[in-house]
């Protein structure tokens, strides 16, 4: 059994170890993760996703500072930070890079930063990132910053587990609203421009907003002298309502630190919506849901594997292959008929 | 634990002021071609950074590259503090240019491994292997 109490008292190595049993879902890991489990539920995860290059490790790192070392009057955040990068196909190796980006947070007990590597898994993390999430917010760390392999497409699966996801883009990639990935509006709640120091700024911008206005045409009814008027909103200056949440975008240069304060405003403002909305708890009320009918569908699966008689898939799936029976009779057969058979 | 669960996890790091780090990445993607996952910090680490990033990753193996000289200074502090860190266990070697006469003390102090500009990644990568799961298995 792992060391759970040291984990939650603070032992940074025994939360290292225990990080590295969750990677390899061994079972010291997965009985560690339950009894870390009443303890989680408390962080803030925020996603940072983008394509290749926009500058996600450099924005993780000044916006993980920024919560270290808040303005006047703002306590200072716990962070940590998880950076996925691609395991290579072929050897199964990784080069995990991320931390290079990440030097202005060393000696700062405050602040731990895991590398993972995808480890085969599609879709921008890896299978157990959510699981060394888990740990660190059990751990007691109030923030958590996860960064997506730059996958160059919208991935639901960090939308999925962070409660706020940002998605990076940079000047110059391609500004026309073709060349912005289909689908960052369905995963991003805040996005960001990074690079602002970089021509073109100008064309991304109007490529995001004019993308946000096709979303959300909300016609707005005003009053005006008694008459009715519609007012298409411009989306910048639409008012922050309680029930819809309008990504803002957010202009950054993530090499000097410039609008990460603002950023850091905006995600502020995101939690406060989504408590405010209940969006909070239906965020992780669907998270668990999803997670609990996976894992039980893997342990149904592996049930019915146990119990089937020996060789009798085979023959239900010759049979099957043999077109005597349809895909759903063979279903039906293995489910009922294995153990009269 | 089985093979498929297993990787070994490298830190290759560079420490001190010479500003070049093309060695360290070379080894770094012979590591990652060898199956390997290799944290890379990059330029000008010092010993406190470099055993900050081997605690919170939980590496196997540190390796440092130092070309500037230093290493007689540098590796024993590195192991000094990881052993501060209760991570005793985490096998160190360096790659650089390192005179001939100074590795039976390097070796003294602790490291495992000293490789040279000439050295075969290959080498690297069956030394890492044997030190690391040839203990495991032992
Ligand atoms: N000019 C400029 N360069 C930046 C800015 N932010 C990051 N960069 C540079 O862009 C490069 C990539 O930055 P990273 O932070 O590594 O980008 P990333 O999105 O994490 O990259 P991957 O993890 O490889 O997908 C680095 O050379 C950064 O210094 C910025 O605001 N302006
Ligand atoms: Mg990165």
């Amino acid at each position: 059994m792992f060391p759970v109490e040291d984990v939650l008292a603070g032992n940074r190595l025994a939360l290292a170890r225990l990080l590295t049993a969750i990677e390899n879902d061994t079972p010291a890991g997965r009985a560690a993760l339950s009894a870390l489990f009443p303890h989680a539920g408390r962080a803030h995860l925020i996603g940072v996703t983008g394509a290749p290059g926009t500058g996600k490790s450099s924005l993780v790192n000044r916006l993980a500072y920024h919560y270290r070392h808040p303005p006047d009057g703002e306590a200072p955040k716990t962070v940590a930070i998880v950076a996925v990068d691609p395991s290579s196909p072929f050897s199964g190796g990784a080069v995990l890079g991320d931390r290079v980006r990440m030097r202005d947070l060393t000696g700062d007990q405050g602040v731990f930063i895991r590398s993972m590597a995808s480890r085969g898994s599609l879709g921008g993390l890896a299978r157990m990132t959510a699981g060394v999430v888990q740990a660190f917010d059990a751990a007691g760390y109030e923030i958590v910053l996860i960064e997506t392999v730059g996958a160059g497409q919208a991935e639901v699966d960090i939308a999925r587990l962070a409660h706020t996801t940002l998605v990076v883009e940079a000047p110059g990639l391609g500004d026309d609203i073709q060349a912005i990935k289909a689908g960052i509006l369905e995963i991003a709640d805040i996005l960001v421009i990074n690079k602002a120091d970089r021509p073109g700024v100008e064309n991304t911008e109007r490529a995001l907003r004019n993308m946000l206005n096709l979303a959300h045409p909300l016609p707005r009814v005003y009053r005006h002298h008694g008459a009715l008027q519609e007012v298409l909103p411009a989306v910048a200056e639409a008012p922050a309502d309680e029930a819809i949440w309008i990504p803002p975008i957010q202009k950054t240069i993530a090499t000097r630190g410039d609008g990460v304060p603002e950023l850091a405003a905006e995600i502020a403002r995101h939690r406060t919506h989504l408590e405010a909305s209940g969006d909070w708890e239906r965020r992780w009320r669907a998270r668990l849901q999803r997670e609990l009918e996976d894992l039980l569908q893997d342990a149904l699966v592996h049930r019915w594997r146990r119990e089937i008689p020996p060789n009798y898939y085979e023959d239900v799936f010759s049979q099957l292959v043999q077109r005597q029976i349809s895909p759903r009779q063979a279903v039906d057969a293995l489910l009922n008929g294995g153990r009269e058979a | 634990m089985s093979a498929s669960e297993r990787k070994i996890r490298v830190l290759i790091a560079k420490p001190g002021l010479d500003g070049h780090d093309r060695g360290a990445k070379v080894v770094a993607r012979a590591l990652r071609d060898a199956g390997m996952e290799v944290i890379y910090t990059g330029l000008r680490q010092t010993p406190e950074m470099i055993a900050e990033a081997a605690l919170q990753e939980d590496v196997d193996v540190v390796g440092l590259s130092i070309l500037s000289g230093a290493h007689m200074a540098l590796a024993p502090r590195v192991l000094e503090l990881l052993k501060a860190n209760g991570q005793e266990h985490v096998k160190v070697f360096i790659g650089g240019i390192i005179p001939d006469e100074d590795v039976p003390g390097l070796k003294a102090v602790g490291v495992s491994g000293v490789y040279g500009p000439g050295t075969l990644t290959d080498q690297i990568v069956a030394d890492i292997r044997q030190i690391v799961l040839g203990e495991e298995a032992a």
